[in-house]
């Protein structure tokens, strides 16, 4: 419970702390007590990070759902299929109602009335991203995502040639905009975010086709790009944080395990939200298993990276919980015959 | 308590780095609520309104209830709503019609954009939170031409859309007596509706229509209301006259074979009684 207020506290935008070594578990003080890590196994770690990266698991399985899901959107307007109609704000699968839950958020705050089926379909959403993790909603379905995913790319490829610099926002700034956005709402009637939300904007755009609110979308991606890398998803977004506070108790995580961890940090390299990847740290982790805080986007770019396959995806409750860790009693000092 | 060893400070260069993240969050942060602000502004300075589809709420409730999911868009059978784009301020992504290039002919029957919306924004019935404003409720329920005869030819709205007007009477066909031969609007007119006596579900191209009229009556002939709209003897001329079932729902605008149309739809305004303008 602890540890589930202190990431709560961190998606806010708190910074990670590290443990006092009293809240170290005797698993984790006797992994980071007698773990050795050779140079020679650091280069074989090395190779299979490559051979994985060049693998990409998740990302290709994540890139063929988010497409998907966006175009059956699209094929059932242009087509006519009606198997999922309308947008992501809201929508109706096979006729049953699904609304988004941060554009309901604004609507109830604005408009100050619900009608039933809007209550249906935020409660069916709700429960469905409660279950899938949350802000898993992000890297797999959002069309901005993978927008942003490819201005992130550019940005680093750009930042390796020295041509741009990334900077970074305090990431309390998406919790004060989400504060903010909500007091608007509620204070004009207005659903205020949804002028910005490049959710709606993009969503809208792939469906009934291009407009002139692509230009923010351009805009934001450019800011990206050459100032600050992921910008939105990460400091801004305050959709993520709705999503993020939903998967506080989702079953599905990404789960790391202390013993199999090299310690060499590529899974933040790659990470959108690298505070919730804190306990890789020499040090950071209390516990031998861990699972990633509520702001993980469940996006598997960590797991894809990971060479000693310390990262994997879990679902709790139907993934096998991980052994124990047996530790070996202390060498017994040796006996000094008198 | 000086002598207690202190924790290991940030160093200055790590201080600077936290306050500089602080202030350019503070300058992105202020800059995205200043941009989601700038949206009030189409809202607030709006001229004209715009014509919302059928079953709307007020303006103001309209916008705030509307979730922009462009369902109603989707099922429309003529495809005469649009998500409205970002010029719309906090009205992006809600729908709205043009009748001149696609008036809503009522050839769903039932309004079914209202059918879809899932918040209530587009509704059959007002609860008392959101009353209909004056002028703009329609005193009887309006009867849809094509099912004149049925059990349920009503169209099941409280309040209008708007209310049309013969803004030029001097452009209007009627009034100067000239005919309508061949189609109203031009080749290029990608309008449809549904002419009941042609085919009673399947909406035409108003292009493809052929009429053969000595004295143009188009916006009597083709309003999909009973009742709405006649020609009648204005001073010794016959003129097109508006009455109260009018709905607002633009169609003698798409058909008027004047160009600009004679005729026009002024959107979210009350009924005034006959011969306003």
């Amino acid at each position: 419970m602890n540890r589930t207020l202190d990431q709560l506290r961190i998606m806010f935008g708190g910074e990670p702390r590290k443990p006092p070594p009293e809240a170290l578990s005797p698993g984790a003080k006797h992994l980071y007590a007698t773990k050795k890590l050779t140079k020679k196994d650091f280069l074989i770690l090395q190779e299979k990070e490559r051979a994985q990266v060049a693998q990409q698991k998740w990302k290709k399985r994540r890139w063929a759902v988010l497409i998907t899901v966006n175009l059956l959107f699209v094929l059932s307007y242009q087509l006519d299929v009606q198997l999922v109609e309308g947008s992501l704000s809201g929508s109706r699968f096979l006729g049953f109602h699904l609304i988004d839950l941060n554009a309901a958020l604004q609507l109830m705050l604005a408009h100050k009335h619900v009608i039933v089926n809007l209550l249906i379909g935020t409660a069916t959403i709700g429960a469905v991203w409660l279950v899938l993790g949350g802000r898993s909603f992000c890297s797999w379905v959002c069309p901005y995502h993978l927008l942003a995913e490819w201005a992130e790319a550019l940005h680093v490829k750009l930042a390796e040639k020295k041509l741009v610099k990334d900077h970074p926002l305090h990431r309390g700034l998406r919790t004060v905009l989400w504060v903010v956005f909500a007091l608007l709402a509620y204070g004009t009637g207005y659903t205020v975010y949804e002028a910005v939300s490049p959710t709606g904007i993009v969503s809208r755009a792939l469906i009934y086709g291009p407009g002139v609110a692509l230009l923010w979308i351009v805009a934001l991606l450019a800011f990206e790009v050459l100032y600050s890398r992921r910008a939105w998803c990460r400091y801004l977004c305050p959709v993520g944080l709705t999503y993020g506070l939903v998967g506080t108790f989702s079953p599905v995580r990404v789960h790391y395990d202390l013993a199999k961890c090299a310690h060499e940090g590529e899974c933040r390299k790659v990470c959108l939200v690298p505070h919730v990847l804190d306990h890789i740290f020499k040090g950071r982790a209390t516990n031998e298993h861990l699972d990633v805080g509520p702001d993980c986007t469940r996006c598997g770019k960590c797991v894809d990276v990971c060479p000693g396959g310390a990262l994997s995806f879990t679902v709790k409750g139907l993934s096998r919980s991980p052994k124990p860790l047996v530790i070996p009693p202390p060498p017994q000092p040796p006996q000094v015959t008198p | 308590m000086s002598d207690a060893p202190k924790p290991p400070a940030l160093s200055e260069a790590r201080r600077q780095e936290e306050r500089r993240k602080v202030l350019h969050a503070a300058a992105v942060g202020c800059g995205v609520i200043g941009l989601s602000l700038l949206g009030l502004a189409p809202v607030a300075l709006r001229k004209s309104a715009r014509l919302r589809p059928p079953g709307a709420l007020d303006e103001h409730d309209f916008l705030s209830s509307c979730i922009k999911c462009g369902q109603c868009v989707q099922v429309c059978p003529v495809e005469a709503l649009k998500p409205a784009d970002l010029f719309d301020g906090f009205g992006v992504g809600v729908p709205y019609l043009e009748p001149r290039k696609q008036a809503c002919d009522f050839s769903c029957d039932v309004g079914q954009c209202i059918l879809a919306c899932p918040t209530g924004a587009l509704t059959y019935h007002r609860s008392a939170d959101f009353p209909v404003q004056a002028g703009q409720e329609l005193a009887i329920k309006p009867t849809l031409r094509a099912k004149r005869g049925e059990p349920d030819a009503t169209l099941n709205v409280e309040a209008r859309m708007g209310v049309a007007r013969l803004r030029d009477p001097q452009a209007c066909w009627s009034v100067r007596g000239k005919p309508v031969q061949g189609p109203t609007r031009s080749k290029a007119f990608k309008g449809k509706l549904r002419y009941p006596e042609v085919d009673r579900w399947k909406p035409q191209p108003v292009r493809e229509h052929v009429y053969d009229v000595p004295r143009c009556d188009l916006c009597v002939r083709e309003c999909p209301v009973d009742g709405a709209i006649s020609i009648d003897d204005v001073n010794g001329v016959p003129t097109p006259v508006v009455h109260d079932p009018c709905v607002g729902c633009g169609v003698c605008e798409m058909v008027c074979p004047a160009e600009p149309a004679a005729i026009v739809v002024d959107a979210q305004v009350p009924w005034r009684g006959e011969g306003q303008s």
